[in-house]
């Protein structure tokens, strides 16, 4: 398939092109009923329509034919593209420490794909070093392919791989590990690897990108520079996710895996730790720590892994028309664990009591969060709050929504006795449930005011 | 001075002097970039407009060179990666949002936008594509946040006529607009976004044009075309030309963001001139025995020689230079003053050269060490002679060979004295193709940056291709503007006279003329010069007292004429309610008195002043006609009320 002459042109476009004997990759001369076009066929995109071809002319630029008015095509030469990024073997320096970098898919450095005109991942470290030079100026850099996914294609059976990737690594000796990972779930799989990978002595350092590296501006690479200097030297043994502070190239942050969520679908600085503040900030060569609690580095090579998930577990983002039947259809498809994202301080309506308390009735175990994202679930404070719980539905004060998802999986793959796993879903394995909130833990400032737009006049967006 | 200098540089030449360029080998094209008059810009629903004030918020960003589409880095890209600049962007939060940032994707193609276009090149004569493919146009100057710039090809291989023959187009693009520069020092440039992602029209011509006079010409004339279509803004900034030059034996140098068409004739002249100059420089070379395969030279650091004071201020070198680099050309003894611009020698192309590069832009920024008896480039500047000799012995350079010092922060004067070989070795092999900026008061231009190849480009895989519906294009085409020619053409049969026509075929209104003119039987020369003269005369006058023009809707002019024709408005009975419209007021023209409604007005004046004492009775009647010729509102012929007033005096 991948040396189709036609590649992605299908239906008219592809019986056209099949009949003037023309391929991709041809410098032609294409005669139509408007005139003379000089170029080179391109692949197509297979999403695209069959009426078209695409040409590269001369300048570099593309455009599209009407397959119809084409009259002939004239093959004068033939070249094929080889996009690779210039490979290089990356140096090896006995003073460096010794880093590996997981690969799981997302755009840290990628190439382009004709078949879907979309950007897919390239990664080995001839590869890496070819794009961002400055990583040999950090760490000795290994790397491994795990799979390469996009994001919302990590599921149970990807943490399982790589927390045992992970645990192995760190037992042969690396000083620090490298996971890089589409934006979009990088939030769960942080969550999943902190309750996986207990323990660690070393940094375990989540990136990806929010721009892809085919452009200029992309924050790849400024990020993996980010994520190796805190695998090599930075003091925090936990999970974090390194990833843009402000959305200027400026430092980054690193959240821990648990209190971490992506709040924008676009911004470069999309991550925040919610209800908390980040564990330290970070730049290609600093880590700079801003709060003590954090789990330090040590020099053993000892890990806990615990890689099991269970995967019958939902999240029911609670809305006010829901129906019962909701929940109605994950107890008669055997769920045994439901996170639910309620209103306020943790609701839902009376018509849910009933399919809950069988629910709970049946060994299912139910948690709740808030919808709200940030604060505490309190169930006391009104009746149905209280309702609630009678009906065995477990608070799970101010874990997030996904978290608690991820945790209850984790957990399920344990144990199913209720009791036991409500004991684990409160018992914070590092900070998925704090017991205070700071005053600063809350901050999502609103655009307009004068305060802030002169804060904002002042300072690197 | 510097007026008295393009004077002297520029009063004596014939810049259409066919035989001289012919000789040269002159050839030119043009770039041209003219922003679209839509409301909205080109890739999210910012409103376009200009700021000058304090911004909202300022961001920061780097830039890295990416691969091509075919797999390769492109040169520029590279270039620009080993300035590594900081890059600040200004922000203004009613123009510019988070597309503009770089921080959302962008939106479906402003489809008025692509409207425009396609008019615009169908006027160019341009094969239309059948689908738009929105491509990704590299700049690591930062002139744009995405570091690319969405860009697509609406027509290709069009033409215009000029002196009897075509000039041809090589394409036309929709594109957005990039950034404003606000400041380039060292190594941070900072950038206004105010303007950015404004759609343009690109305009490529091939280089057809054979003599500076000629290139003018075509500006001028692809500028009036474009502003017929009635699709384009106006005013400063909204069009800038870039403008390349070659000659026999040379590659394409471009000139960009030429302002006025003005410039480019003494420009393109000297730019030509340097070419052939590098094109003598590289032939001393040879004849010296230096080809890429003998061409020798390195760089040695010498810092350390430098600790007094003394030798300091000799060189110009500031004390705080961290790191004082020397490269040796062998042979090279007397052509760094080979003479390339006005006043200027091939040592200022190096220096170009490092000013860019290096972010070495504290000029001077190279000091040259010739032993030819003549002296340093930068006068008085040099090293004393013990210095300079034990330097060359150190370094092992003998008296033929030029020493070329640079210095600044250890990892720029680096890259500096690498810089000048690679441009000393170039001037052996070739002219270097680059980006020029201009200094059109010293009728010279600077290195910018070396030009992009078709390696910049990559397609955007953020938009799917657009395609043009045949229906689409056809009511366009049934719709789009007479070009000027044409227009020209058409309004001399008209019978305007020729300078009227030049200005309408090219005005705003030329499309509401040429409609009023067929629909209301309204006379075209009369039209013409409200429209044109009038206005022109109405808008300066509020403009004295400091007045801004008023903006009148088309469809309000339209009915004001085609009102005026019905009513058989004369002529001065119009311009009075021209100028009434044309202040802001709501008027309608009206037409002739009647013979009954003069005799009444004349009457009443000539009670009113029946007291007055005229000394001769001939002043009287000039007076009642003036009087009731003012009150009429200019709708009284002269010569009837003249009539009138005999009969009742
Ligand atoms: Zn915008």
């Amino acid at each position: 398939m991948n040396d189709d002459a036609l590649k992605g042109y299908k239906g008219k476009a592809r019986k056209v092109l099949s009949e003037m004997g023309a391929r991709v990759w041809a410098e032609v001369v294409i005669d139509t009923d408007k005139g003379k076009y000089e170029g080179i066929i391109l692949p197509r995109a297979e999403q695209a329509d069959d009426e078209h071809i695409v040409l590269k002319l001369e300048t570099g630029y593309n455009i599209g034919l009407a397959v119809e008015g084409i009259k002939t095509v004239k093959e004068k030469a033939y070249k094929k593209a080889h996009y690779k990024i210039p490979e290089q073997e990356f140096p090896f320096d006995p003073r460096k420490p010794d880093v590996t970098l997981l690969g799981t898919g997302g755009t840290i450095a990628s190439r382009l794909d004709y078949r879907t005109g979309a950007v897919i991942p390239a990664f080995t470290p001839g590869e890496l070093y070819g794009a961002v030079p400055e990583l040999a100026d950090i760490c000795n850099l290994k790397t491994e392919k795990l799979f390469g996914v996009f994001s919302e294609n990590m599921g149970p059976e990807e943490y399982i791989t790589t927390a045992k990737a992970i645990g192995r690594e760190i037992e042969a000796g690396a000083a620090g590990i490298v996971i890089g990972h589409g934006t979009d779930t990088m939030h769960h799989t942080a969550a999943a690897l902190t309750f996986m990978v207990q323990d660690s002595p070393v940094p375990i350092v989540m990136v990806g990108s929010q721009r892809s590296s085919d452009r200029p501006s992309s924050d790849a690479a400024f990020n993996l520079r980010c994520a190796c200097n805190t695998a090599a030297h930075g003091n925090v043994a936990e999970v974090l996710v390194c990833m843009f502070g402000p959305t200027s190239d400026s430092y980054n942050l690193l959240h821990r895996g648990t209190r971490v969520r992506k709040m924008h679908s676009s911004y470069r600085s999309t991550f925040r730790t919610l209800s908390d503040i980040p564990v330290a900030t970070c730049t290609p060569d600093s880590v700079n720590p801003i709060r003590p609690d954090y789990k330090s580095r040590r020099s053993d090579n000892k890990v806990k892994v615990d890689a099991v998930f269970d995967d019958r577990v939902a999240i029911v983002y609670y809305y006010p028309a829901m129906k019962p039947d909701i929940i109605e259809s994950l107890i008669n498809n055997g769920y045994k664990g439901i996170v639910i994202a309620g209103t306020g301080l943790g609701h839902v309506n009376k018509p849910l009591y009933k399919p809950l308390r069988r629910a709970c009735k049946a060994g299912i175990s139910v948690m709740m969060t808030v919808q709200t994202l940030w604060g505490y679930v309190q169930m006391y404070v009104y009746d149905t709050g209280r309702d609630l719980m009678e009906l065995g539905i477990v608070p799970c004060l101010n874990m997030l929504p996904e978290v608690a998802y991820i945790k209850l999986g984790w957990v399920l793959a344990h144990t199913t006795d209720t009791e036991e796993v409500a004991r684990m879903m409160l018992t914070p394995v590092n900070g998925e449930i704090t017991e205070r909130e700071p005053h600063d833990g809350y901050l999502v400032f609103q655009g307009g005011l004068p305060e802030i737009e002169d804060f904002l006049k002042r300072r690197l967006r | 001075m510097s007026d008295a200098w393009r004077k002297k540089l520029t009063e004596s030449i014939d810049f259409d002097d066919q035989e001289f360029y012919g000789k040269l080998g002159f050839k030119s094209g043009l770039e041209i970039h003219q922003q679209l008059d839509t409301k909205k810009k080109l890739f999210c629903h910012c409103p376009v407009g200009y700021r000058n004030d304090e911004p909202d918020a300022i961001i920061l960003r780097h830039m890295r060179p990416t691969l091509s589409e075919m797999g390769t880095y492109d040169g520029t890209a590279l270039m620009e990666f080993k300035t590594r600049k900081q890059v600040i962007y200004q922000l203004y939060r009613e123009n510019v949002c988070t597309y503009e940032m770089d921080d959302t994707p962008p939106f479906p193609i402003n489809q008025k936008a692509l409207d425009y276009a396609i008019e615009i090149a169908l006027m160019l004569n341009c094969q239309l594509v059948d689908e738009v493919h929105i491509t990704r146009k590299q700049y690591l100057d930062g002139s744009i946040p995405t570091g690319f710039q969405r860009t697509a090809i609406v027509g290709v291989n069009g033409w215009i006529p000029y002196r009897g023959r075509k000039i041809r187009i090589q394409q036309l693009a929709l594109e957005e607009d990039a950034c404003r520069e606000v400041q380039d020092r060292g190594h941070e440039i900072v950038f206004r976004t105010d303007r950015l992602s404004t759609p343009l029209v690109e305009i490529v011509t091939k280089p057809d044009m054979l003599t500076p006079y000629e290139t003018a010409e075509v500006d001028g004339l692809l500028g009036r075309l474009m502003r017929a279509s009635g699709r384009v803004r106006r005013g400063i900034g909204t069009a800038r030309q870039d403008v390349n030059v070659s000659i026999t034996g040379s590659d394409r140098i471009e000139i960009k963001g030429v302002p006025r068409t003005g410039d480019i004739r003494p420009l393109t002249h000297y730019e030509a001139l340097r070419q052939k100059s590098l094109l003598e420089l590289r032939e001393r070379l040879n004849n010296r025995g230096i080809t890429p395969e003998t061409f020798k030279a390195d760089y040695h650091d010498i810092t350390p020689h430098f600790t007094d004071a003394e030798v300091f201020s000799r060189s110009g070198i500031p004390e705080s230079a961290e790191r004082i680099m020397v490269v040796n050309l062998a042979d090279w003894q007397g052509l760094l003053k080979h003479q390339t611009q006005p006043g200027i020698t091939f040592a200022a192309e190096i220096a170009g050269r490092v000013r860019v590069i290096a972010c070495l832009d504290r000029m001077p920024n190279i000091l040259v060490l010739d032993s030819q008896p003549e002296g340093m480039l930068h006068g008085e500047l040099g090293l004393p002679i013990e210095l300079e000799e034990h330097i060359r012995a150190e370094i092992g350079a003998d008296e033929d060979d030029t020493l070329v010092v640079v210095w600044g922060p250890a990892e720029d004067a680096e890259t500096g004295a690498k810089e000048i070989i690679i441009r000393a070795k170039e001037a052996i092999e070739k002219i270097p193709q680059e980006t020029r900026q201009h200094m059109p008061d010293k009728c010279r231009t600077d290195f910018e940056r070396i030009l992009p190849g078709p390696d910049r480009m990559y397609p955007d895989t953020d938009s799917p291709p657009v395609a043009l519906a045949p229906d689409r294009v056809s009511e366009i085409r049934n719709s789009m503007a007479l070009r000027p020619w044409e227009r020209m053409e058409r309004y001399l049969e008209l019978g305007l006279p020729r300078c009227l026509a030049g200005d309408l075929s090219i005005h705003r209104h030329a499309c509401l003329f040429e409609r009023l003119v067929a629909g209301s039987g309204i006379s075209p020369l009369l039209l013409a010069e409200a429209l044109v003269s009038w206005q022109k005369a109405i808008t300066r006058a509020r403009l004295e007292v400091a007045l801004p023009p008023v903006a009148v809707d088309e469809d309000v002019l339209e009915s004001f004429f085609t009102d005026a024709a019905a009513k058989k408005t004369p002529r001065r009975g119009l311009l009075y309610a021209f100028e009434k419209l044309l202040n802001g007021e709501d008027v309608e023209p009206l037409g002739p008195l009647s013979e009954g409604q003069l005799k009444t007005l004349c009457l009443k004046v000539i009670e009113e002043y029946e007291d007055y004492n005229f000394k001769q009775d001939r002043f009287k009647l000039d007076f009642l006609l003036g009087e009731v010729l003012e009150r009429s509102e200019g709708r009284a012929e002269p010569a009837k009320v003249r009539k009138i007033l005999k009969e009742l005096t």
